[in-house]
């Protein structure tokens, strides 16, 4: 690893951290600027009780103040106290649900590389034959499917009345279909870029030079294209990985599962102002760290890559 | 009534070409003999009385060496290292399928060197694909055969070919930049060679490719092996893609362009390495080219290739002095000459569509002394001596106006 | 020297003298037949033809968009008309819930008496709205939200692109900078959250106007296109415009002058023209896609207008009971995404200069 690429990764690292930064400021000053408040939807409260509340929460201070504490409490993780639901604090109830949208999230994004590679390579190594055509008209099809169409689809298929699989986050098998909803974009999105970057790489010079001297079929295959043709896959999980944290949105409300997107459009529902601010800061922090890492990870597979 | 001449396929000589007596049998020969080839080694004795003559020969197979004799003028099943019989190959291009090559026929001897020459389209680097067989996957060969050392490639089950390409033929490529994998580093790679054909172990097979480095003329070696091929200059690439080429000891290297996409300078260097290494090694070179000049420095026969057909084919003296077909004069007369002022000459016309091709002779359009049977009929080859052949309507009118010539006196 | 040498007769027919004169030019140029050269457009256009997915992709988006401006003038039922509810009369439930091409018992007594009811093709909601009609609207606002929002992009990416290009130097670098951060905010997020902001504070401002029958959602979506979906096309046409810069310069340096300008037009302006448009139509299913995206989380249009996204998301609650008020508005989207991909990419095919072989 040398000064280039440090340099390069620390340049990245700070694009990420001004980001963030900027995301949080949006968000804050985003929701103060909603007309009236957070608890004007509440049963009528009278002044007093209103002026009370205003005052616990701190939303009767300057905004600017009420900015910097809010800075102060981000770096410290700790997004104060959920406004709508009483007494849970905003980094607990985040806590409580990102695993469930973690285990979904990670292993659908694992899915969607492994078959998007897997076939994408074959649709590649077979130009032209039928296997190839079959790939490409199933990627072509499932890459028009919004999340929220495939989910809807398989909940009819498999849910409903004479229904295969159960939904909710209870149990393991709840989660097959949300990973599966989630992950026919992507892989079919790999697939495709997986197959004409493999068919690129295959066209070049340097694979000829492995056959030529005498390198089997398949290891020319594992050893010098797969490496070469990879690396738009790599690009792309940075992006994958902002489909997937979107698509769960979704998706967990389909299939009622009680994970970080079903929160996230609930908060927003309910004007929960606390609660907004730290998943969307959550959300978006883990997107942009999904896709630093992406870069950098790029960065070392491809020693020749500068920056921009 | 007009009918179209008909010569014999054996041409106007007698093809002498797998007839040969024991006498004339030398070292780096191959023969056939009970179903086994072998490579003559050595000529011990030929006055064991003067009729018998012995050898030491080694199976190609089996390496085994052992000692043959022969009566003098026994007639021995000779074979070439490289046999090329009308060879053709196609690819398919969108819904057509183009002709890339069509009825190549050349042989190559142990320690000869051979150029093909011709532009770009002629096949000329198909020709050479087509041999080791790492045709892109829309080629196909289609007919004719390729032996080596009697051994049939066309065909033949692709794992008897891996244990060829790299080890008894190897190739290399126009442009080194692109050639070599970017993402391993050149150590890497030659190891690749080593381990694929070689039965030595990492230690071994790094000093091997450490030595071959320096043959090559790669400094400090050990650092290069290290390296990625972004870090090298063209002429250095080039040698170390010579390095991997040699590293086991082929009997024949293929040169597609070698020199072409590098400086002049570097040019002259290059091909110096390769007649030293062929010196070295005892290897046989098919050096492929457009260009005149390095043909002429370095190969033994010449044969000339436009739109996919050979054709003309004889011994560099024979091409440079005495050519025998219009687009070997074309080529010739093209090359600038020194101390004079005269206008460049050209060969009038554009390169042949292989998608469009005309009905008789390929250069026919081009050609200033063309004929009208050029543009009907293919012209059959001739040859003008055991070496030299052409096919060219105008020597076949030449060879007529002698006969006739002949008949009358 | 040696001769060709020949034995007596080696020529088993006659020889045909006449054949060994020379050929004359017009002999000679039959045989090279030229292939014509074309242009740019027309060589493209020939191309796309024979791309039969790419024009049956044409065809198919050209007929639906015809379909929904045409038909709804013409179809005897609204999209927000709720059959049941008649003013001063009690609501008459049976209109509601029809499965596809059934009646309503009112309906049925009038074909009863011999009257011709034009039936309810996809059935009608819980509400007692032709399903039908509402999908052709919904589909009309798609295709329209998809369209503006690409040309929206377009127009602010070729401006802030062009600016940035042109000037070059520091300007072209504090303005790539920008790009570079909004590029890397992660854009459904921010969308959702301005949508949500946004209807909520422009709901006040254009209550009364002609904008409020559009809804706040619709208004939100063209702004949220509007300050994140430029970036894309923002780089893409600097990159064309820094590519004609240096060929200026090249040419400044050659003394051919002005004829040099002309030049530029008539070979980078296609090239760069082609790229622009190609990526401005592979935009249009994305912005479908985030359109449908959230109007199904309640983001997007208000109601009564429907749009597939919103009316997937209605129907999603009475999915097992009557799973087509789902299925159709799904497969519509996906008709349609699918029809434009594919389109873009047979335009792409044939018309990007990068890849021709």
């Amino acid at each position: 690893m040398n000064s280039k690429t440090v340099w390069y990764i620390v340049k990245r690292i700070l694009l990420a951290i001004l980001t963030t930064w900027i995301v949080i400021t949006i968000t804050f000053f985003a929701m103060h600027a909603i007309p009236g408040g957070p608890f004007l939807s509440e049963k009528a409260v009278t002044e007093s009780v209103l002026e009370a509340l205003n005052a616990k929460y701190g939303l009767d201070k300057p905004l600017f103040i009420q900015y910097l504490n809010y800075l102060k409490g981000v770096i410290t993780f700790d997004f104060g106290p959920s406004i709508k639901m009483r007494g849970q604090n905003v980094t607990d109830v985040i806590l409580q649900r990102f695993p469930v949208s973690a285990a979904i999230g990670l292993i659908s994004s694992g899915l969607a590389i492994f078959f998007g590679v897997v076939f994408g390579s074959l649709a590649a190594v077979y130009h032209n034959k039928w296997i190839d055509k079959t790939i490409m008209v199933f990627s072509t099809a499932a890459v028009a499917m919004p999340s929220f169409v495939i989910a809807t689809i398989l909940l009819l298929t498999f849910c409903g009345v004479n229904g295969i699989l159960p939904i909710g986050g209870d149990t393991w098998q709840g989660l097959i279909l949300p990973i599966v909803a989630l992950m026919m974009y992507p892989a079919s999105y790999v697939t495709r870029l997986t197959r004409s970057s493999t068919l690129d790489v295959l066209s070049q010079d340097y694979i000829r030079t492995a056959r030529a001297k005498g390198v089997s079929f398949v290891k020319v295959i594992f050893k010098h294209s797969l490496r070469n043709a990879l690396t738009p896959v790599i690009t792309y999980s940075g992006p994958m990985i902002a489909y997937v944290v979107t698509g769960s949105l979704v998706v967990e409300r389909i299939f009622g599962v009680p994970g970080i997107g079903a929160l996230f459009v609930n908060c927003i529902t309910n004007r929960d102002y606390t609660m907004i601010m730290g998943t969307t800061i959550f959300l978006t922090v883990l997107v942009i760290v999904m896709i630093l890492l992406g870069d950098i990870l790029y960065k070392i597979v491809n020693p020749r890559v500068s920056f921009d | 009534m007009s009918k179209i001449v008909k010569i014999h396929d054996n041409g106007l000589f007698p093809t002498r070409d797998n007839v040969l007596y024991a006498k004339d049998l030398q070292p780096g020969h191959f023969f056939r003999k009970n179903g086994e080839v072998y490579e003559v080694f050595g000529k011990v004795d030929c006055e064991i009385g003067p009729e018998i003559c012995k050898f030491s020969v080694s199976d190609t197979k089996t390496k085994v060496e052992s000692f043959m004799s022969f009566a003098a003028t026994e007639v021995v099943d000779f074979v070439h290292l490289l046999e090329v019989n009308n060879l053709q190959t196609t690819f398919v291009v969108g819904k057509e399928k183009v002709k890339a090559i069509d009825g190549v026929t050349f042989n190559l001897e142990k320690g000869k060197t051979i150029g093909i020459v011709g532009e770009s389209g002629s096949g000329k680097s198909v020709t050479a694909y087509s041999i080791m067989q790492i045709l892109a996957s829309n080629g196909n060969i289609v007919g004719g055969s390729v032996k080596f050392q009697g051994q049939e490639m066309v065909g033949a089950d692709e794992k008897f070919i891996r244990t060829i390409r790299g080890a008894r033929i190897s190739i290399i490529f126009q442009d080194p930049m692109t050639s070599l994998n970017p993402v391993y580093t050149i150590g890497n790679q030659l190891l690749e060679a080593v381990k694929l054909h070689t039965d030595l172990d990492r230690a071994e097979g790094l000093e091997k490719c450490i030595e071959m480095l320096r043959l090559v003329g790669v400094n400090s070696p050990e650092k290069r092996m290290k390296q990625y091929p972004f870090e090298f200059s063209g002429g250095m690439l080039q040698r170390v893609m010579i390095a991997m080429a040699l590293i086991c000891e082929p009997d024949i290297l293929i040169a597609d362009e070698p020199t072409t996409a590098l400086d002049v300078t570097i040019q002259a260097q290059i091909l110096e390495l390769m007649r030293e290494l062929q010196k070295r090694m005892g290897m046989a070179i098919i050096i492929i080219t457009h260009d005149l000049g390095v043909v002429a420095d370095m190969c033994d026969e010449i044969a000339v290739m436009y739109g996919g057909k050979l054709v003309e084919k004889g011994t560099a003296k024979e091409i440079f002095y005495k050519p025998k077909h219009e687009y070997t004069k074309g080529l010739l007369n093209s090359i600038p000459k020194q101390g004079t002022r005269e206008r460049l000459k050209t060969i009038a016309g554009s390169p042949v569509d292989l998608l469009n091709l005309p009905k008789g002779c390929r250069f026919s359009p081009r050609c200033a002394s063309c004929m009208k049977i050029c543009l009907e009929e293919y012209p059959a080859e001739m040859r003008m001596s055991e070496t030299h052949s052409a096919s060219c309507w105008l020597n076949v009118k030449a060879a007529f106006e002698k006969e006739k010539e002949g008949d009358g006196q | 020297m040696s001769e060709p040498k020949f034995k007596k007769n080696p020529f088993s027919l006659q020889l045909d003298v006449s054949k060994f004169e020379l050929a004359t030019e017009e002999e000679k140029s039959q045989q090279e037949r030229m292939r014509p050269s074309v242009s740019f457009w027309k060589d493209g256009l020939r191309r796309f033809r024979k791309n039969k997915i790419a024009m049956a992709c044409a065809i198919i988006i050209v007929f639906i968009a015809l379909v929904v401006i045409i038909v709804p003038i013409f179809y005897p039922y609204s999209y927000s008309q709720q059959l049941g509810v008649r003013p001063f009369m009690p609501v008459d439930d049976s209109f509601n819930n029809l499965a596809p091409f059934t009646y309503s018992t009112t309906e049925q007594t009038l074909r009863d008496a011999g009257q011709f009811v034009w039936p309810h093709i996809f059935g009608t909601d819980d509400l007692g709205r032709d399903y039908f009609i509402r999908i052709l609207v919904g589909t009309r606002i798609s295709l329209l939200v998809g369209f503006f929002a690409s040309v929206i992009v377009l127009i602010i990416g070729v401006i802030y692109g062009s600016i940035s290009g042109y000037f070059g130097g520091k300007v072209d670098l504090a303005m790539m900078r920008v790009v570079d951060i909004i590029y890397a905010l992660p854009d459904m997020i921010i969308i959702i959250l301005l949508s949500v902001i946004l209807r909520q504070t422009l709901g006040n401002l254009i209550a009364g106007t002609v904008l409020e029958e559009i809804g706040t959602g619709m208004i939100s979506i063209f702004i949220v296109f509007g300050l994140l979906y430029w970036v894309g096309m923002a780089r893409l046409i600097r990159g064309e415009i820094l590519t004609i810069k240096q060929q200026d310069y090249v040419l400044a340096a050659r003394a051919s002058g002005a004829g040099g300008k002309h030049i530029i037009i008539k070979h980078l302006v296609p090239n760069s023209v082609s790229v622009i448009i190609i990526s401005a139509c592979l935009q249009i299913p994305s912005a479908i896609f985030t359109e449908s995206y959230l109007s199904f989380l309640g983001l997007g249009v208000s109601i009564p207008m429907p749009s597939l996204g919103s009316l997937a998301s209605d129907a999603l609650g009475s999915v097992f009971s009557y799973p087509h008020r789902l299925i159709i508005p799904a497969l519509v989207i996906c008709l349609i995404v699918l029809s434009f991909n594919l389109f873009g990419d047979g335009l792409r095919d044939s018309f990007d200069p990068k890849l021709k072989r």
